[in-house]
């Protein structure tokens, strides 16, 4: 338990004056801009604004900038600048059919329709470091080649339209108007539908979204698996303004959409097919989309009844443990003084030592032995703890 | 906010269609680039403020699968404002970011536009934010074009 300290002033305002040159580093080299962060380190700024939940480039590099760089405290920030912003409301569902696509690939199909176009990525690169960069060498311009026009006036079909329409997956849940639910607003509360699942992982923490997907494909709740598109690209959000009555557009958003192909379920009644796990980010963050498909899969395994028996399945455990905010406040609350309960702890110690020691004692004088063991559990032990305060404060 | 906002008369489908259109490219121009459009229509009307320009935020929505369920994905910025010009036209903008004074050129094209009149020349003063937005879209899908790829699926030497 945390109790209030007070006095230190002198000394923290000391420490963040001091925070604020080590983050300036040597004054020699030149300072970076927020927008030097957020055109060079994009997918960094991409990762702040998917796990600060809050889409703005220019705010997420320069929280980045604030931060030095850390990403959990980027996201602190980013996250606490939210709060001091009204919302005007939800915006229209975005459609990813309709996106700009400047990357598309599928594992499983290599001729779908649309084709697959690689786009900025890391894939089939030799992971060799580039010294070259080191030299600030400027890269060849990007090839370019005609662009096919599109069929249909923009619309990429999905992969899994193209397995829907032969049935042989499971459609998505149907629209029928519903409110949706919103952890911004409203605690979550156990059992989570899939909306508020996906919200929570959509900003949950890339490096424990990774981790839990990663386990599923160990074993510990297998989903069998593939990729059936990636597709990274700008898409139009649009608005309903109360005083207007009609969709007005604010503009693109880039983002990463995975559709993940998984196993496949029949019964007597219901001939086999594949079944679906989604995974939405903003910007390019393909893993983070990859990983969150596979744990929005995993996590429905109740619903497609298959048995619950590992970490990824366990909508408590992933949906209370994912985001890196809370987690973080948790683990670092501990560095702050803690001096009161502390001393409770530390009394107690003394105590069930001294009558240890007193058991010890009488033990060897052949008395009986009615003190309690000090090898007792961590329960008792608690208790203890709190009749001493109570002993204590009388 | 000076004032309640007044609801404007929704117009007809394809009315709305071209004030969308109208309002996507104010979204897409720079600040910069609707003071041009502006200064081009040489307007000398003073556009009053309705509602002075505001950041805010909208809850970005997904779909589950991609045409399921909505979810809320996140939020982002954006940035409204309202404008009324002395011939009682109203403008409207709401654009992503935090960029106030965009909002408010944007918001006074918008009321421009409602006047019959000067709907064309509003549309011409954007032109130069269309073409720039174009070129843009098409060197970016040329360089897209380029890394499409052909994968052939080989034969395993097994026997």
């Amino acid at each position: 338990m945390y109790v209030a300290v007070k006095g230190g002033e002198a000394a923290i305002a000391n420490a963040h004056r001091l925070l604020a040159e080590a983050r300036r580093g040597d004054p020699a080299v030149p300072d970076l801009a927020a927008d030097q962060i957020a055109e060079q380190l994009g997918l960094l700024v991409d990762r702040v604004m998917t796990e600060g939940s809050l889409h703005d480039r220019g705010l997420a590099a320069l929280a980045l900038k604030q931060a030095r760089g850390d990403l959990v405290e980027a996201v602190f920030l980013v996250r606490a600048y939210r709060t001091t912003l009204a919302r005007f409301g939800a915006s229209e569902p975005v459609d990813t059919g309709a996106m700009a696509v400047r990357r598309r690939i599928s594992a499983t199909y290599k001729d779908l329709p649309g084709g697959q176009v690689l786009g900025p990525t890391f894939d089939y690169t030799h992971r060799l470091i580039d010294f070259g960069l080191a030299a600030g060498s400027d890269p060849a311009p990007a090839a370019e080649a005609e662009a096919e026009p599109q069929a249909d006036a923009g619309v990429t079909a999905r992969v899994t339209d193209l397995l829907g329409r032969d049935g042989l997956i499971e459609p998505s849940p149907r629209d029928a108007g519903a409110p949706v639910g919103d952890l911004t607003r409203e605690p979550i509360d156990f059992p989570a539908d899939r909306a508020v699942r996906l919200q929570a992982l959509a900003r949950g923490d890339e490096g424990f979204v990774l981790a839990l997907a990663y386990s599923t494909q160990r074993g510990y709740g297998r989903t069998h698996p593939f990729v059936g598109e990636i597709r990274f690209g700008e898409v139009a959000v649009e608005f309903v303004p109360e005083e207007l009555g009609f969709p007005v557009p604010l503009g693109t958003l880039a983002l990463t959409e995975c559709q993940m192909v998984n196993q496949f379920h029949g019964s007597a009644e219901a001939p086999p097919q594949f079944t679906r796990g989604y995974g939405l980010a903003f910007g390019q963050s393909e893993r983070k989309a990859m990983a969150m498909a596979l744990v929005d899969r995993a996590l429905r395994a109740e619903e497609l009844g298959e048995p619950v028996t590992a970490p990824a399945q366990d909508q408590e455990f992933v949906l209370a443990h994912c985001d890196a905010l809370q987690a973080t406040g948790f683990v670092e609350h501990l560095k702050l003084p803690h001096y009161v309960d502390f001393q409770a702890e530390l009394e107690l110690v003394r105590r069930l030592r001294a009558e240890h020691a007193a058991g010890r004692r009488d033990a060897a004088e052949g008395r009986p032995d009615d003190a309690p063991d000090a090898g007792q559990d961590a329960a008792d032990g608690r208790q203890d703890a709190a009749a001493g305060r109570q002993e204590a404060a009388a | 906010m000076s004032g309640p906002i007044p609801t404007p008369r929704a117009g007809d489908a394809p009315e709305v269609a071209a004030r969308r259109a109208v309002m996507a490219l104010c979204g897409q121009a720079s600040a910069g680039e609707l003071r041009d459009a502006l200064a081009r229509l040489a307007c000398p009307d003073e556009a009053e403020d309705l509602r002075p320009p505001e950041t805010g935020l909208v809850m970005t929505r997904g779909r589950i699968g991609g045409d399921g369920r909505p979810f809320n994905l996140g939020e982002a910025t954006v940035t409204r404002a309202a404008v009324r010009l002395p011939g009682g036209e109203t403008g409207f903008a709401y654009h992503l970011g935090r960029d106030r004074a965009k909002a408010r050129l944007a918001a006074t094209l918008d009321a421009l536009w409602q006047r019959r009149a000067e709907r064309a020349a509003v549309e011409a003063a954007l032109a130069p934010v269309a073409a720039r937005r174009e070129a843009e879209r098409a060197a970016r899908d040329r360089r897209t074009a380029a890394t499409r790829v052909n994968f052939f699926t080989l034969a395993r030497g097994e026997d």
